[in-house]
């Protein structure tokens, strides 16, 4: 028995998001009186024994170039092998884009009741029963696994993360990949933007900037923050900015710990893109703009005098010239 | 070629979210539903493009569901798929659900099965990579271009902090997003056709749950907006800093 942690990877690093899954992974060990280890595909340039401080005593490896583009059919078999290797009884991912692509799929091989978008620790004092979020944030739904293998994939975000002073072994797992069926062709990868999903602060653009060639006030504000930025489905839509800035319940989800709406009305279907982050911030001209009843802290104002404003404060705070 | 597109019903993206008998259950009392928005605006329409462009392709559409599916059914087929399967069943598991469509999708061989990148019910955004593995397919998840070749598809997906492009042989899982296709709305011939477009009832096959849902809760009630004056912007910034710790 023991949780295996199935952490994300890319270009060669692991993500922000794999230290949440090992922290929360660690914990649910403890909680269920067994070992948490990990699970590395692929090369990775990171020290792997420094993860035990995130709580793993063992980090297992299948170093292999091959794994490091996902293919979720290779991936499956490669996991499924290393769950049967580290006899596993809860396989732990990360709801990014790695853990919505072979998750479920990892799951429907073991044939394990997989909660995909997990939202805390399970409650095991009566079988094994996870939270996670449904109806995109609007609620959450108990759901219990009732198989013997148990998959999570955590939501990002969503706990925080602890570090003691271990250290884990690392050993290298000899699992015989296949080759794989999928041909990558071009790794486009954003380059100096921070990926919105990762982002701890978001700064957001709607239809109140007006058109493009205003947005440099809000990626004003963006910067002195370290921001990501995003839109409205209708600034994507008029190709005001890039599509994957879209955020919302047909675009991007995200949940940081900081959301700045600036001249977004906040309607129903944007807010379910972005009712997971911690603190919302609305700048809106409208007062009765709907944002201000999901908001925490709201100025009713243009936001053409007040983002500069916002901008300049945050520079003198951090004391930048 | 034969495309299965998977749909859900799904409430409307503005409905309220309310739950009855002690929080088991959803309150569908007041809902609209609609053909969940990934499904029907980027694979669904992504399936009649390449129809469009070669007639001899045959669009099967699949739901697991009630009677109740039938209307999202029949707009489905309204929009442009040629024949549909319910399978008459109600369930939450994907796995009960992926694993149903997974023997349809054994008994009619497909080229390609689309599916949506997640239900906005359950955002679990699990059936598509379930389906891949019962049917055992390559899957590309989160696509947001597909071109296909002959029997080669040049598809587009979202990876973390960027894209990738890649070429694979049928056949293949693809769940699909926003940039695969844009919205359509039915027009008056397809609602027509679509009365007498095969929609076969097919009973559940013997599969087991691996989850229930034990309750639902809503999340807390915000403690409300904290307004600051237009004229104090130094005082929003001192609250996002000292008492929020936002940065
Ligand atoms: C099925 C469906 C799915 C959808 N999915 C999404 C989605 O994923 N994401 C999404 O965002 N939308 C989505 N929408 C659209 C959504 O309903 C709204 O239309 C959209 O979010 C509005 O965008 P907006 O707030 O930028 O624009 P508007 O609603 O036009 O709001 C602009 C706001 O700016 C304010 N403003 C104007 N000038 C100023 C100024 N100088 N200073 C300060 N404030 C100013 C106005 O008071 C107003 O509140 C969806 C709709 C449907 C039907």
């Amino acid at each position: 028995m023991s949780v295996l942690i199935v952490l994300d990877q890319s270009d060669n690093h692991i993500k922000k998001s794999a230290y949440e899954i090992l922290s929360y992974g660690s914990q649910l060990a403890a909680q269920i009186g067994t070992t948490a280890e990990a699970l590395v595909l692929g090369t990775v340039n990171d020290d792997l024994a420094a993860l035990g401080k995130y709580g793993v005593s063992k980090v297992h490896q299948v170093n292999s170039e091959s794994l490091n583009h996902v293919d979720a059919q290779l991936y499956t078999k490669t996991i499924a092998e290393a769950v049967a290797q580290t006899n596993a009884s809860v396989v732990v991912f990360s709801q990014t884009h790695t853990g919505k692509s072979v998750a479920a799929r990892v799951a429907a091989r073991l044939k394990a009741g997989l909660v995909a978008g997990a939202a805390s620790l399970p409650d095991t004092s009566n079988g094994f029963i996870v939270r996670k979020t449904v109806f995109s944030g609007k609620a959450f739904a108990n759901i219990s696994i009732q198989s013997p293998i148990k998959v999570i994939s955590l939501n990002p975000n969503s706990v925080s993360v602890v570090t003691t002073d271990g250290t884990a072994t690392v050993d290298q797992l000899s699992i015989a990949l296949d080759a794989s069926k999928i041909k990558v062709t071009a790794v486009n990868k954003i380059t100096g933007e921070i990926p919105l999903t990762e982002a701890d602060i978001v700064v957001s653009g709607g239809r109140g900037l007006k058109g493009p060639e205003n947005w440099g006030v809000l990626l004003d504000l963006a910067k002195v923050l370290g921001a990501g930025t995003a839109c409205s489905r209708p600034v994507g839509d008029a190709h005001w900015r890039p599509h994957h800035e879209h955020v919302g319940q047909t675009g991007v989800q995200v949940a940081p710990n900081l959301y700045i709406a600036l001249g977004i009305s906040g309607a129903i279907q944007h807010l379910a893109g972005v009712n997971r982050s911690k603190v919302m911030v609305v700048i809106n001209k409208d007062p009765e703009a709907p944002f201000f009843k999901a908001a925490d802290y709201g100025i009713v104002g243009d936001l053409f005098e007040i983002v500069p404003q916002m901008t300049a404060e945050i520079k003198k705070l951090k004391g930048i010239a | 070629m034969k495309i299965l597109v998977c749909v859900s019903k799904t409430p409307d993206t503005t409905s309220k979210i309310a739950f009855k008998e002690s929080n088991t259950q959803f309150e569908e009392a007041g809902v609209q539903w609609i053909i969940n928005p990934y499904d029907e605006w980027f694979a669904l329409v992504r399936a009649i493009e390449l129809k469009e462009k070669d007639p001899s392709i045959i669009i099967h559409l699949v739901t697991v569901g009630g009677a109740d599916c039938d209307p999202i059914i029949r707009k489905a087929l309204a929009l442009g798929g040629d024949e549909a399967f319910r399978i008459n069943a109600d369930s939450n598991d994907s796995f009960f659900i992926a694993a149903q469509i997974a023997e349809i999708a054994k008994q009619n061989q497909y080229d390609l099965i689309f599916t949506g990148k997640e239900a906005i019910d359950y955002n679990s955004a699990a059936i598509g990579g379930m389906i891949s593995e019962l049917v055992d397919m390559p899957y590309v998840s989160l696509a947001t271009l597909f071109e296909l070749n002959g029997t080669t598809a040049t598809i587009t997906r979202e990876i973390e902090g960027g894209e990738e492009v890649a070429e694979i042989s049928l056949p293949v899982v693809v769940s699909c997003q926003k940039g695969m296709a844009e919205q359509r709305i039915p027009n008056m011939r397809g609602i027509m056709a679509a009365r007498t477009k095969p929609l076969k009832v097919v009973e559940p096959a013997a599969i087991d749950t691996l989850t229930s849902i034990v309750n639902f809760e809503l999340p807390p009630a915000k403690a409300g907006c904290k307004m600051v004056a237009a004229d104090n912007v130094p005082e929003l910034i001192r609250l996002l800093h000292e008492e929020a710790k936002a940065f």
